[in-house]
């Protein structure tokens, strides 16, 4: 048996020893997950996201929405009654990477789709308080005028089919053609317009 | 889970509790190689040395307690691989067994009112206070928290509607959304026609307008918009057309009907019936209806 005082007196080995002990509850906690339908496969009707959404998708993510914004309603009674139903885990496989954030600045944005109205969104977004006058979410004008970056969500898509989304050729193709003529406001109003749509809004 | 999984679960978990048992005894036990003063033989700073003690017996029993309370846990809850516990207990069934007693505690509460004429409702508090908090969770994000809408976003306190002001009709509103379309002009009017009809629409609210061109504008006002706008213009509430007759203007002020006629004009209201069931959106109505009325 090793002797305490040699654990001690080496971090090197104390390391690799945690790690060890930790990698356990990984194994129990996690590794069983990744086998499980429910967690890993799409809920029905879960489409992965389209050249506009990814775009979108992208700008949320450089912009920093999750700082404020989750994207994850818990299966508690209040988030059910404000939010609507609980999120899936089937709902999240598309997001690489996730957006389920742990602050709420704002409301949680899981099922914010179709909740308002497009034009809604691209006044919001351009001067949240012309519509919300107590809001404190920063404006975001540039948006309108950024024409959206082809090149990216071209290679986003790419990447993400390598990962495992079942893009087509077409889809890839299409990419320059879907976004023609669109700015970030389009693709992040589009991209939230799509979030949580797969699953019915209301818990009952 | 898998069965390999599941028996993975089992078996780690198990030896683990088995090894911390080991782990707990083994350390707990005196030292055999004690030092004659009871010391580690440690000496920090000249002067300071550790006491060679064992463990406090409570404090290890402790140690215990936690064992068989994890024992204890995995016999009633699930824990080990796909073993339900013999309570069945699941994070789902909980969910559900707290939903259903706010529903049923929220049902018992709107007993009370909600079958009531909505006249009855409105003079209720409890019934305006829930409709006060369920339209500001769902409705102020549009309308504004005091109700008076925004540029494009109706008044709900002015008594001008839309798409009408029964109580029936607000529900409807609600349920299932409203989408009003008002098409591009601009083509079949020309810029001329626009700057015509534009005058005569003014004339009708009254507001200062070039009276050759209103003159002008009333045939092809009377051609163009009465399918919608009705023959004096004030408005159809089947088809969400506004007023056009009482200066009353949902994009902020008469300016917008030149841009109304070049590029049209569409508003939209998501229904609320994904979000709200019925006896919530009949409350709702009801605060909305109240509005107008105080």
């Amino acid at each position: 048996m090793i002797k305490h005082e040699k654990v001690e007196r080496n971090v090197g080995l104390l390391g690799v020893l945690i790690a060890i002990v930790i990698s356990f509850s990984a194994i129990i906690e996690i590794i069983p997950l990744f086998s499980q339908a429910s967690v890993v496969e799409p809920v029905e009707g879960m489409k992965p996201r389209n050249a506009l959404q990814l775009a979108g998708q992208n700008i949320y993510v450089a912009e920093g929405c999750y700082n404020c914004h989750s994207q994850q309603i818990r299966p508690f009674v209040d988030e059910t009654l404000r939010y609507g139903h609980y999120s899936l885990a089937g709902e999240s496989v598309y997001d690489r990477p996730h957006q389920w954030g742990s602050k709420r600045t704002g409301p949680d944005l899981a099922r914010v789709g179709g909740r308002y109205s497009d034009e809604w969104h691209e006044i919001h977004l351009i001067d949240p308080r012309a519509l919300v006058p107590e809001s404190n979410m920063p404006g975001y004008p540039w948006l309108a005028e950024t024409p959206v970056d082809v090149e990216q969500t071209y290679k986003s898509m790419k990447v993400l089919r390598m990962l495992g989304h079942p893009y087509s050729d077409e889809d890839l193709a299409g990419v320059a053609d879907a976004l023609a003529d669109k700015t970030d406001l389009d693709a992040l109003v589009a991209y939230l317009q799509n979030l949580g749509t797969a699953v019915s809004r209301r818990y009952q | 889970m898998s069965n390999f999984w599941h028996w993975t679960v089992i078996i780690v978990v198990a030896l683990h509790i088995v090894a911390y048992c080991w782990l707990l005894f083994a350390t707990a036990k005196k030292k055999t190689d004690k030092l004659a003063d009871n010391t580690t033989g440690h000496v920090w700073d000249d002067d300071i040395t550790e006491l060679d003690n064992p463990m406090p017996r409570w404090w290890l029993w402790l140690f215990v307690g936690t064992i068989i309370f994890s024992v204890i846990y995995l016999i009633l809850y699930p824990g080990m691989g796909n073993y339900k516990g013999t309570k069945e207990w699941t994070q789902l069934g909980e969910f559900q067994a707290a939903y259903q007693e706010v529903v049923e505690a929220r049902e018992e509460t709107y007993a009370a009112f909600i079958n009531k004429p909505v006249d009855e409702i409105i003079k209720d508090d409890t019934a305006m206070l829930l409709g006060q908090r369920i339209y500001a969770n769902n409705c102020a994000q549009c309308h504004a928290s005091d109700a008076k809408g925004g540029y494009g976003y109706p008044n709900l306190t002015d008594n001008d509607w839309k798409w009408g002001g029964e109580f029936e009709t607000i529900i409807q509103s609600i349920t299932n959304g409203r989408t009003g379309i008002m098409t591009p002009w601009a083509g079949p009017l020309g810029e001329e026609g626009v700057q015509q009809v534009a005058a005569y629409v003014r004339s009708l609210s009254g507001i200062e307008h070039d009276a050759a061109l209103a003159e002008a504008g009333a045939p092809k006002f009377q051609m163009f918009c009465t399918a919608c706008h009705g023959p004096e213009g004030k408005g159809n509430q089947m088809l969400g057309a506004p007023n056009l007759t009482d200066d009353n203007w949902l994009y902020g002020s008469h300016e917008i009907i030149e841009t109304a006629l070049y590029e049209g004009l569409q508003g939209h209201m998501p229904p609320q019936n994904e979000v709200l069931d019925e006896h919530r959106i009949k409350l709702v109505a009801a605060y909305v209806y109240s509005l107008s009325r105080k």
